[in-house]
């Protein structure tokens, strides 16, 4: 047991260092390039995929931080949840809610938005905080029944707020105002590192660092999990059987199909059946994947520490400054497996993606050195976005 | 040196007299009084609150707070049309936009009367928030919105079916609204300060609503500003006022003759006013407005009317003089006792405790109802005389309400198996000659009276201020207090909810006040009135009212009186003799030892580790928990903002009960029951 629990210690630690050196630095490893590459110019039949002109904001441009941790698309408004505070671009301009304020902690993990009231919730390195038109109310650990105040993941869904903390999970009932705490007391929880939380009003989806996905059924209260078959950190025995890993980093529950990103690969549950991605034979540019949102059952976006991937349902593109040269690039992976270098002149302004929402058909994408709005060129991809995507 | 024994003898004299003086009044009290009290409040009053006219102006509708309806009369000549009841203590209403319906909050039962005006009958009960105060209907005819003052939101509704669509965030203790004349915006006010930093001025705010998006696009920052009523729109939709508290009880209250207490203000806002809101005071030297609870605007915008509550009166107020005012000085205008002879032409006197303001379609009259006296006075507006005051018929029919079988549904678990009230401790089957036994005039008008001496700012000093002043709706205010005259910034207490407070002596925080005749008298008149003395009859009267104020109804329990497993998991928590490691607890450091009884509290004192260097002691009263989950901060200096934070951050020595060892579950556990008590 003690021997278990240190092999999770120390990978958590080998994982934080390489999230912190990502943060800090954008990646400067090499990228796993695939190699049965072509450029657009040799071969026709190119899947169309969506393009995007990238402008990026910094500091320069009223950021208030370039480290990017969480960004929220809430109509007209934009929230970017960074290392020094929660930055609102409304009309053109941004305006930085700080501790100041009533913020929770400067660092905005996590971020979500209440359709129906337009209150916007910041999980933070020191609590959750409501930003309800222009004021904030902050729950710590220590006023509220907030579980812990490292909150790396939070939903709202209809009375309910979810979040994911550093020690279980929790439920706000906005009404009666009541906590209710998930951990490994009343749980399949084996690990209470919970990283992220998707909610809709038949199932909550938790990604739990070390202990897979865990799935509450809310009419009945019942919890289940789903973890790694082969319970190999390194190895994957049983692939599309399971999930494919237990340290789960992201999930995303839409259209009654699950998308779960991992440190060492992704996965896809329809209810019935998993399907597993990976580097070696899919589209993704690194099996380190920070963040998944899923547009639907077949498609989804992926932020890795190498690029932001999306992918159709078939083909798989990827989007993303180059690592060694910094250069705007984008790679489409059709279904045989052919990878096609598509020209840009923009990219994200990272490689290193922690976070992605939709704007109608344009993204915006936190990354560890800005944030990025997409602003999507054409619609030749193979599936419209939808204009108010699922969350 | 002689002197000074002479001085000390003539103390102690006085000190005992006051002592037999004490003694006597307790003996005094009516027994018919004390046995009121013990009873909870009768209800056999109208009480009006609030009034509106139907669209046709031919129908006045005046709602009665305490005889729970709707009285409707002929808005000519008063004369009655008809009576609907509703549901309990009814607080705020309002007509759908064709008059059709009219919408009545029921601030105990959580609910809102559907009222058909055609059949003068309810067609309707929907649910709102908890303890809805008021309720809106736009004008379309899509949503009712209901402000609701313990959950602190506006519940939006279907206007067709009654169900609720989202709650909106407002201030603490969200209580009156008004819409734009356009219906794009509706404006809510709130009567307990938002949650803040400790030893802070207090902050307020104007919750703005987006109607057509229905979400709350903007909140106006109301600083140094604690209770807010009425919120009113001119007819243009250009100047919005909110008429408020402006409490310094940062500052010894002890420091009355200062102008020490309270500000009286209104907050101006709008396009009239410019970009930012201003505060306006509406005291005078010698002259305070106290209380201001209701505001109406002429239709011209010449005038401006306010009642006060405190000063039984209505101001009036020349709007252009005042506008011009706050255009050609330079403010902050709020504690200049100098500024209000600039706009306040004339002090109206009504009746007790005036609430709600309307101005008759005409223009001609202003109707005030005031409260406490059943009646409701006529102004001619343009002289400024009361022209007349119109009786409420049937005002003093005694109302046995409380007592019906839906309350005693409510029961608590008796050990003889019997029923009892959970908000009045009496036995069903008693309750029938419970009631025969006080339905005489005298027993209830003794209460009335009590209850009018609490809402009455004449006896303090200058007229500043009343019990109500801090205990609004005799409840409480969200503040903490620096009382006594023992230098700045000590003994600073938190105000405590006046809900059954039998079985609750001694008084104050340090336990110094034996029972509610010291608490109100000797004490009072000496640190708050620093005028005049009541009376033998008047504080018996008042002591016999406070006494008789019953709890509210727990919003935290379920109705069938059960707990839910959280809550059973904190009750064992609260009563556990052992600790996590099965260590014993010794007796004193259990949470039921101290906090015993059906009240919670065993009235005595202890030192549970939270004295600051700026109190006198560290042993303090052991607070009742009567409705504790409403009464945020806590502590004796209101130092815990929630009641979390009681035990993860004052009690870091386990003093304050065994607590270190639990959980963070478990200790949500423990605050889900006390939520109950």
């Amino acid at each position: 047991m003690n021997d278990c629990r240190m092999h999770w210690i120390s990978m958590r630690m080998l994982v934080a260092v390489a999230v912190v050196s990502g943060l800090l630095c954008g990646m400067s490893g090499i990228a796993q390039q695939p190699s049965n590459r072509r450029t657009a110019s040799v071969h026709a039949a190119i899947p169309q995929m969506p393009r995007f002109r990238f402008q990026n904001f910094t500091t320069e441009n009223g950021l208030p931080d370039n480290h990017v941790y969480a960004v929220l698309v809430d109509g007209d408004r934009i929230w970017a949840g960074t290392d020094n505070g929660l930055g609102l671009y409304e009309h053109g301009k941004w305006k930085v809610f700080t501790t100041k304020d009533g913020l929770a902690h400067r660092a905005v993990l996590s971020l979500a938005v209440d359709k129906r009231t337009g209150d916007v919730w910041a999980g933070t390195m020191g609590g959750l905080s409501r930003i309800s038109a222009g004021r904030i109310d902050s729950y710590t650990q220590l006023n509220s029944g907030l579980s812990n105040n490292i909150v790396y993941g939070v939903a709202v869904e209809g009375e309910n707020v979810w979040v994911a903390t550093a020690a279980g999970a929790c439920r706000l009932n906005l009404r009666t105002g009541a906590w209710s705490l998930y951990n490994e007391r009343n749980t399949p929880m084996r690990e209470i590192w919970v990283y992220g939380v998707s909610a809709q009003a038949d199932k909550v989806y938790f990604a739990v660092w070390g202990s897979g996905l865990l799935e509450l059924t809310q009419q009945s209260d019942r919890w289940d999990m789903y973890d790694d078959p082969d319970h190999e950190t390194e190895l994957v025995l049983f692939r599309n059987q399971g999930l494919i890993h237990d340290v789960v980093s992201s999930v995303s529950y839409v259209d009654g199909t699950v998308w779960a990103a991992t440190y060492f690969g992704d996965s896809r549950y329809d209810g019935r059946y998993w399907r597993n991605f990976l580097t070696k034979d899919s589209g993704l540019p690194s099996n380190f994947t920070n963040y998944v949102k899923g547009v639907d059952a077949n498609h989804a976006w992926f932020c890795t520490d190498k690029g932001l991937a999306y992918y159709d349902g078939v083909n798989w593109a990827v989007y993303t400054p180059s690592i060694p040269t910094g250069r705007p690039e984008m790679w489409v992976r059709d279904s045989r497996g052919r990878v096609t270098q598509i020209p840009v002149t923009t990219a994200p302004a990272n490689n290193y993606i922690l976070g992605i929402d939709f704007q109608g058909d344009d993204i915006w994408v936190a990354t560890a050195k800005g944030l990025s709005h997409g602003i999507r060129q054409q619609s030749i991809h193979s599936k419209p976005l939808p204009k108010e995507p699922l969350k | 040196m002689n002197q000074r024994v002479v001085n000390r003898g003539w103390r102690w004299a006085g000190s005992i007299a006051v002592g037999v003086t004490v003694m006597m009044l307790v003996a005094l009290l009516p027994k018919t009084t004390m046995a009121a009290y013990n009873a909870g409040e009768l209800l056999n009053y109208a009480s009006p609150v609030e009034m509106l006219y139907s669209p046709d102006g031919a129908r006045l509708y005046v709602l009665a707070s305490q005889s729970n309806e709707v009285r409707i009369l002929n808005a000519t000549n008063f004369t009655p049309i008809g009576t609907v009841v509703v549901g309990h203590v009814p607080r705020g209403f309002a007509l759908s936009a064709d008059g059709s319906r009219l919408y009545v909050a029921n601030s105990w039962d959580d609910t809102v009367s559907v009222i058909n005006t055609r059949s003068l009958s309810v067609v309707a009960t929907w649910h709102a928030g908890m303890e809805p105060q008021s309720v809106l209907a736009d004008p379309a005819g899509k949503y009712v919105f209901v402000a609701n003052r313990i959950s602190s939101d506006v519940a939006v509704l279907d206007a067709r079916t009654g169900m609720e669509l989202k709650r909106l965030v407002a201030g603490r203790g969200a209580s009156y609204m008004a819409m734009s004349p356009d219906g794009k915006r509706i404006y809510v006010t709130h009567v307990y300060p938002n949650p803040g930093p400790e030893r802070t001025p207090p902050e307020s705010e104007i919750t703005v609503i987006d109607v057509a998006r229905v979400q709350v696009v903007d909140r106006i920052p109301l600083p140094s500003v604690a209770g807010v009523f009425h919120v009113t729109v001119s007819s243009d939709g250009r100047l919005m006022v909110a008429a408020e508290l402006h409490p310094k009880n940062l500052v010894p209250l002890a420091h009355l003759e200062h102008g020490g207490a309270f500000v009286d203000t209104l907050t101006l806002f709008g396009s009239d006013v410019g970009a930012k809101p201003v505060e306006i005071p509406l005291d005078e030297i010698e002259h305070y407005a106290a209380r201001p609870f209701g505001v109406a605007i002429t239709s011209d915008k010449s005038r401006m009317f306010v009642s006060c509550g405190g000063s039984e009166e209505v101001l009036v107020i020349d709007l252009p003089r005042l506008l011009h005012f706050i255009h050609t000085h330079r403010g902050p205008f709020a504690e200049n006792l100098g500024a209000s002879a600039n706009y306040v032409i004339a002090h109206i006197p009504v009746g007790h405790d005036p609430r709600g303001v309307a101005i008759t379609p005409d223009a001609r009259r202003l109707l005030v109802a005031n409260r406490l006296d059943d009646r409701i006075s006529v102004i001619d507006t343009h002289s400024s005389r009361v022209l007349t005051t119109i009786p409420l018929s049937g005002s003093e029919q005694l109302w046995s309400l409380q007592f019906s079988d839906r309350i005693f549904s409510a029961v608590n678990d008796q050990p003889n198996g019997k029923r009892q009230c959970s908000q009045c401790h009496i036995d069903e089957q008693h309750r029938n000659a419970f009631t025969m036994d006080f339905s005489t005039r005298k027993r209830i008008q003794a209460l009335r009276r009590g209850e009018q001496i609490f809402y009455t700012s004449r006896y303090s000093f200058q007229g500043q201020l009343a019990c109500a002043n801090c205990h609004f709706d005799s409840t409480f205010d969200g503040l903490e207090w620096d009382l006594e005259p023992d230098g700045f910034g000590r003994n600073i207490v938190d105000n405590r909810l006046l809900e059954d407070l039998r079985d609750t002596a001694p008084y104050k925080w340090n336990g110094g006040n034996p029972d509610i005749p010291t608490e109100c008298g000797p004490r009072t008149e000496k640190y708050f009135w620093r005028s005049e003395i009541y009376d033998d009859t008047k504080l018996a009267d008042l002591v016999g009212y406070i006494l008789s104020l019953p709890a509210r109804p727990n919003r935290w329990r379920l109705a069938s009186g059960a707990l839910t497993p959280a809550q059973e998991r904190g009750k064992a928590i609260f009563t556990r003799t052992r600790d996590s490691f099965g260590y014993p607890i010794p007796q004193a450091n259990r949470c039921n030892y101290c906090h015993s009884g059906p009240m919670g509290t065993d009235q005595k004192s202890f030192d549970v580790g939270t004295r600051r260097a700026t109190d006198d002691t560290g042993r303090f009263d052991t607070p009742q928990l009567t409705n504790i989950a409403l009464t945020a901060p806590y502590l004796h200096d209101g130092s815990a903002r929630s009641l979390e934070e009681i035990w993860t951050l004052y009690n870091p020595q386990d003093k304050h009960g065994r607590t270190n060892d639990l959980t963070k579950d478990q200790l949500n556990d423990l605050v889900e029951y006390l939520r109950t008590r």
